[in-house]
């Protein structure tokens, strides 16, 4: 299956600066393993050490969220979309805590 | 050495340049400003404060902007209402409501955010910005982005309230009105945003927008004498509010401004998008998306950004989290103004209706000092309640109609 996958501002120095690439992949997690393939270490930017998606990183395929589908296993046809997109937290007080001297 | 020494990842600690950016480009983490605290303790007091401006800049020295304020002059500074009747409904003794319903200009707590965004979007050169948004910040982006003649793009979901959709054309913004909900408004925004070279503001200016948010938490605490509330109860849309007023009333503790923050934090949900208190009531630590379907469309966030930060705000603080449905929504809408005389949005009826649940089980008790954010005007969200006011009575305009209507209506009563 000949996907496009939106690549977001972050990666694109792993992709040459590109913004959309295409790929061969049954589903999403055999397109990402491919994308690292192609363009190695970007695996490791998506997926965190369990092989899980970060938490900070969504996945769309055509405009919809894979946590609405069935995650990595959603599987994919010819011609379908597949957005990487940051969250975009504002993240809070965690450091607040802990003070320079 | 300046107030703002960078940004910095919240999760992998790598710092970044005080730019336009709002994620680690490394681990995908949402970016934080670093400050430079000694700095700020010095240059801080409760004087300093009481002697600043009537407004949300009173407290510019905790806020992410290099120079002195240049848009949103008049934000903030909200009242703190002592809500005596409301409380003696609930079976509370000590119960105040921060009162954003009135904020300047918008009638929104987004018009804080909006002040500092805004400012630091023209510090960094901007000339034109732009929104992703339930309806309140786009209000606000929209009046100050034509008082500081940027140009403007808002992007909303295309089924929101008339009077949201009013409130912003009246500013001659560019409103594009998304066929999606808010995720999708919020997805394809992300997407614009890194094509083209605009401050949106809950986007690549979201960590300086957010913090506009903690101005909530300092008024709290100078407007209760310099203290720190027992509890605290915050509507979650993204998340980010509940953790910018958490971090707030933290700064003021650790710059010595109020006494040790013990102060509990509560969220509510409106129950068709409850995707945070879902996560809390089955102890998850990750959130779940969820399609939102609940007439407080300002809170129908079904995969909230900040709420997995909101819901450890919640756990470490000892807090909790409630949801409300549609008919309790109106209710704490029709109770609050009928106690209060505030007309609040659909949000606040979420708030008041979960903080009365969190009464009843216990969870705020009866002599905690709490405080509830009010955080948009009821005028915007009329249609939530029209059908729970009842109508005016019709009569001649004559003597006899008006004692006639009077006595009917007195014989209703009876």
């Amino acid at each position: 299956m000949s996907v496009k996958v939106r690549i977001p501002t972050p990666l694109r120095s792993l992709t040459a600066g590109q913004s959309v690439v295409e790929i061969n992949g049954k589903d999403i997690g055999e397109v990402i393993d491919l994308l690292d393939k192609q363009y190695p270490g970007i695996k490791t930017r998506i997926c965190d050490e369990e092989n899980q998606i970060r938490r900070f990183v969504n996945i769309y395929v055509n405009e919809e969220d894979i946590r609405f589908k069935q995650g990595q296993a959603t599987a994919l046809k010819e011609g379908d979309e597949v957005s990487i997109i940051p969250a975009i937290a504002g993240g809070a007080g965690e450091e607040v805590g802990r003070w320079p001297a | 050495m300046a107030k703002i020494k960078g940004l910095k990842c919240r999760e992998c600690k790598k710092e970044y340049p005080a730019e336009p950016l709002h994620v680690c480009e490394f681990c995908f983490g949402p970016l934080e400003v670093n400050y430079n605290y000694n700095e700020i303790r010095e240059a801080l007091s409760r004087d300093t404060i009481t002697q600043g401006p009537k407004s949300l800049w009173r407290y510019a020295a905790l806020l992410p902007v290099e120079g002195p304020p240049t848009v949103g002059l008049h934000g903030g500074l909200t009242p703190m209402v002592k809500a005596d009747r409301l409380a003696r409904a609930l079976g509370l003794d000590a119960l105040y409501l921060k009162n954003d319903t009135v904020n300047h200009p918008t009638l929104s707590f987004k018009d804080r955010v909006v002040a500092v965004a805004l400012t630091r979007a023209k510090e960094l050169g901007f000339d034109t910005v732009a929104c992703a948004s339930t309806g309140n910040l786009a209000n606000s982006v929209s009046a100050h982005a034509a008082q500081a003649g940027l140009n403007c793009y808002v992007f909303i979901p295309s089924d929101l309230e008339a009077a949201k959709i009013l409130g912003n054309l009246i500013y001659k913004p560019r409103v594009v009105a998304v066929e999606g909900n808010y995720d999708d408004v919020n997805r394809l925004c992300s997407e614009i945003a890194s094509e083209y070279s605009w401050a949106f503001v809950n986007i690549n200016i979201r960590p300086y927008y957010a913090e506009g948010s903690k101005t909530l938490a300092y008024e709290t605490a100078e407007q209760l004498g310099w203290r720190s509330p027992d509890h605290v109860v915050v509507p979650i849309a993204s998340g980010s509010l509940l953790t910018k007023i958490w971090k707030g009333l933290k700064e003021f503790e650790q710059l010595e401004l109020i006494p040790h923050v013990k102060t509990r934090v509560s969220g509510a949900q409106a129950e068709g998008c409850s995707p945070v208190a879902e996560a809390f009531k089955v102890k998850r630590d990750f959130i779940k998306p969820v399609k939102p379907k609940t007439i407080a469309k300002s809170l129908a966030i079904g995969n909230p950004a900040d709420g997995y930060y909101a819901l450890k705000t919640v756990k470490e603080t000892g807090g909790s989290i409630e949801t409300a449905d549609d008919p309790e929504i109106v209710d704490g809408i029709t109770l609050l103004a009928e106690t209060e005389g505030i007309f609040a949005e659909t949000a606040g009826g979420v708030t008041v209706a979960v903080l009365k649940k969190l009464v009843q089980q216990g969870k705020i008790r009866k002599g905690d000092v709490t405080v509830a954010y009010i955080t948009g005007h009821g005028l915007k969200t009329q249609e939530a309640v029209m059908q729970a006011v009842g109508e005016p009575v019709r009569i001649q305009p004559s003597l006899t109609s008006f004692e006639q209507t009077v006595k009917n209506l007195k014989r209703r009563n009876d």
